[in-house]
């Protein structure tokens, strides 16, 4: 029996510690990236311009065509579902309402958060763990050059400004979707779709929406590029950690999802 | 001796299992110290440690610079960030794979410490990139990209990036490994002449027989985590001790572990 015991501390032990050394690494990274973003700039440390633009370019400029269709049919499948119900009640220009609501609140941001992370959270778990497994990290390393600092710091500041300005690409996309479709099929007046529209969104709702996008950007990257350090070697590691940080960014994109909309419920 | 680094107790565990037994010795300046031993003796994790990737459990890692200001001669298991950054600035690495950013090209991979750490212009940049390219053999190649070299092509180009910030110290790790004889010995020949032309102080980590008598002047093995020869090339040749020779006329070992090794290494002790 004492052996049984023994075994089961020794797991619970292992478990534990593999847990605080998970923490202890999460938190050291955030800590050495927003050391890295907002602190070191002062102290004369420059941010790499150069590469902010070319990850604004991979993660914001080349997600818009796929961020614009996306954002279309659902703002098409959101108006359809509508009128589906509201027909029944003879108030299809509520349909106008519900479009506009329900996109620039939780949708828009939403959606877009998932296709980036795929997209580009996805990119950068695979970027940093393929360089880890090459010893390319132990390379800047050694030439005393941050991997935190040339890596992680121009993604973020890129997702920091692409994740908003996508998602508020999104919501347009998904209005104008919603709008043509009611114009169309639904044989609303196109200006009172308009106006109805107006009417139901406050200067909140879309503030709500973008707050949330760029802590979702904010939490993408980091989840890449923590999955991105953890990588030891080998390719088949990095596959691993790269569907890893897909899984679990999406993941906490809809946690914090839940703890924003709670937020802004009681408090806004 | 006038020593560039002084190791003295270094421990260092990957796990509960010791890797480096509490290595003690000196890296002589302006001579190439080629650290030898077979594999898994433990040779990369103490250039690991000699180039601050890695901190030690215990033990302290002296580098003396030459120079008389007080930031030389401390302890790099002791150091801040800031201090780090400076004794990075001054040593260069060759890695295994050469490690070059597969993402940019060889003029750029080159000029990466300059960017960061210089405020040269472009047009210095540029002419520094091209006689570091020329120095290793690979003029006119600034503009390839990594993975459309060859393994020796990338080693040189590895060279030219860890000779960009004109270093005191210069580690090789593995610099033959993976590359036919003739490319290998190429590179050796370069590693003599780099040696013979700089004021340098070269680490080399290699278990390549032929290596070891073209570029040492002094010769650290290692086996299992202890240091068993340390000294001169003739020294070397000359040494009686068994674990030496064996290595030297590439016997192998009669017993791949001997009973009370083997003990050791169940038992984790």
């Amino acid at each position: 029996m004492p052996l049984r015991v023994e075994s089961l501390f020794g797991l619970i032990g292992r478990k534990t510690i593999y847990v605080l050394d998970n923490l202890h690494e999460v938190s050291s990274l955030i800590n050495d990236v927003f050391y890295w973003t907002l602190i070191s700039p002062l102290k004369g440390k420059q941010i790499r311009f150069r590469a902010v633009i070319t990850e604004i370019v991979r993660t914001g400029y080349n997600a818009v065509p796929i961020v614009a269709i996306i954002g279309f049919f659902v703002g098409v499948i959101l108006a359809l579902q509508a009128a589906y119900q509201l027909r029944k009640f003879g108030a299809l220009i509520y349909v106008a309402d519900l479009v506009g609501v329900s996109i620039t609140r939780e949708l828009g941001p939403i959606i877009t958060a998932i296709i980036v992370a795929g997209r580009s959270g996805s990119a950068f778990a695979a970027e940093i763990g393929s360089m880890k497994a090459a010893e390319e990290i132990d390379a800047l390393d050694t030439m005393g050059i941050n991997p935190v600092r040339f890596l992680v710091v121009p993604k973020l500041i890129a997702l920091m400004l692409m994740q908003p300005a996508l998602t508020a690409f999104f919501d347009l996309i998904g209005m104008l979707g919603g709008f043509l479709l009611a114009i169309s099929l639904l044989e609303l007046y196109p200006y009172s779709y308009y106006v109805e529209t107006l009417n139901a969104l406050s200067v909140k709702d879309l503030l709500t929406g973008l707050v949330k996008a760029w802590a979702f950007g904010v939490v993408i990257t980091l989840v890449g590029a923590y999955h991105g350090f953890k990588v030891k070697a080998g390719a088949e590691e990095v596959g691993m950690r790269t569907t890893a940080s897909v899984v679990s960014s999406i993941f906490l994109v809809i946690f914090f999802d839940f703890f924003f909309t709670t937020l802004f419920y009681y408090f806004l | 001796m006038d020593a560039a680094i002084e190791v003295s107790g270094l421990t260092a565990y990957y796990g509960s299992r010791e890797v480096l037994k509490g290595l003690t010795f000196g890296i002589p300046r302006l001579m190439t110290t080629v650290v030898v031993g077979g594999s898994g003796c433990g040779k990369t994790t103490l250039l690991k440690h000699l180039i601050g990737l890695l901190k030690p459990a215990k033990g302290t890692i002296n580098v003396k610079c030459g120079c008389t200001s007080d930031k030389c001669g401390k302890d790099i298991t002791m150091m801040d960030d800031a201090a780090l950054i400076e004794f990075k600035k001054k040593m260069g690495v060759l890695f295994q794979g050469a490690a070059l950013l597969n993402s940019l090209s060889l003029a750029d991979n080159v000029a990466l410490p300059l960017r960061e750490h210089t405020q040269l212009k472009q047009p210095i940049i540029d002419i520094i990139v091209r006689m570091k390219l020329d120095l290793v053999g690979l003029t006119g190649f600034g503009d390839y990209y990594p993975a459309q070299l060859s393994g020796g092509m990338k080693k040189r180009a590895g060279i030219a990036r860890a000779m960009a910030m004109d270093p005191e110290l210069l580690f090789f790790d593995e610099p033959s490994a993976g590359l036919d004889p003739v490319t290998a010995a190429g590179l050796d020949e370069l590693i003599i002449s780099l040696h013979k032309t700089f004021k340098l102080t070269l680490v080399v980590v290699t278990h390549e027989l032929a290596s070891i008598f073209t570029i040492a002047d002094y010769v650290i093995m290692l086996d299992a985590g202890n240091i068993i020869f340390i000294g001169t090339i003739e020294e070397l040749k000359a040494s009686p001790n068994p674990k030496v020779l064996a290595f030297l006329q590439r016997k192998a070992e009669e017993e791949p572990y001997r009973p009370e090794d083997y003990f050791k290494i169940i038992s984790g002790s």
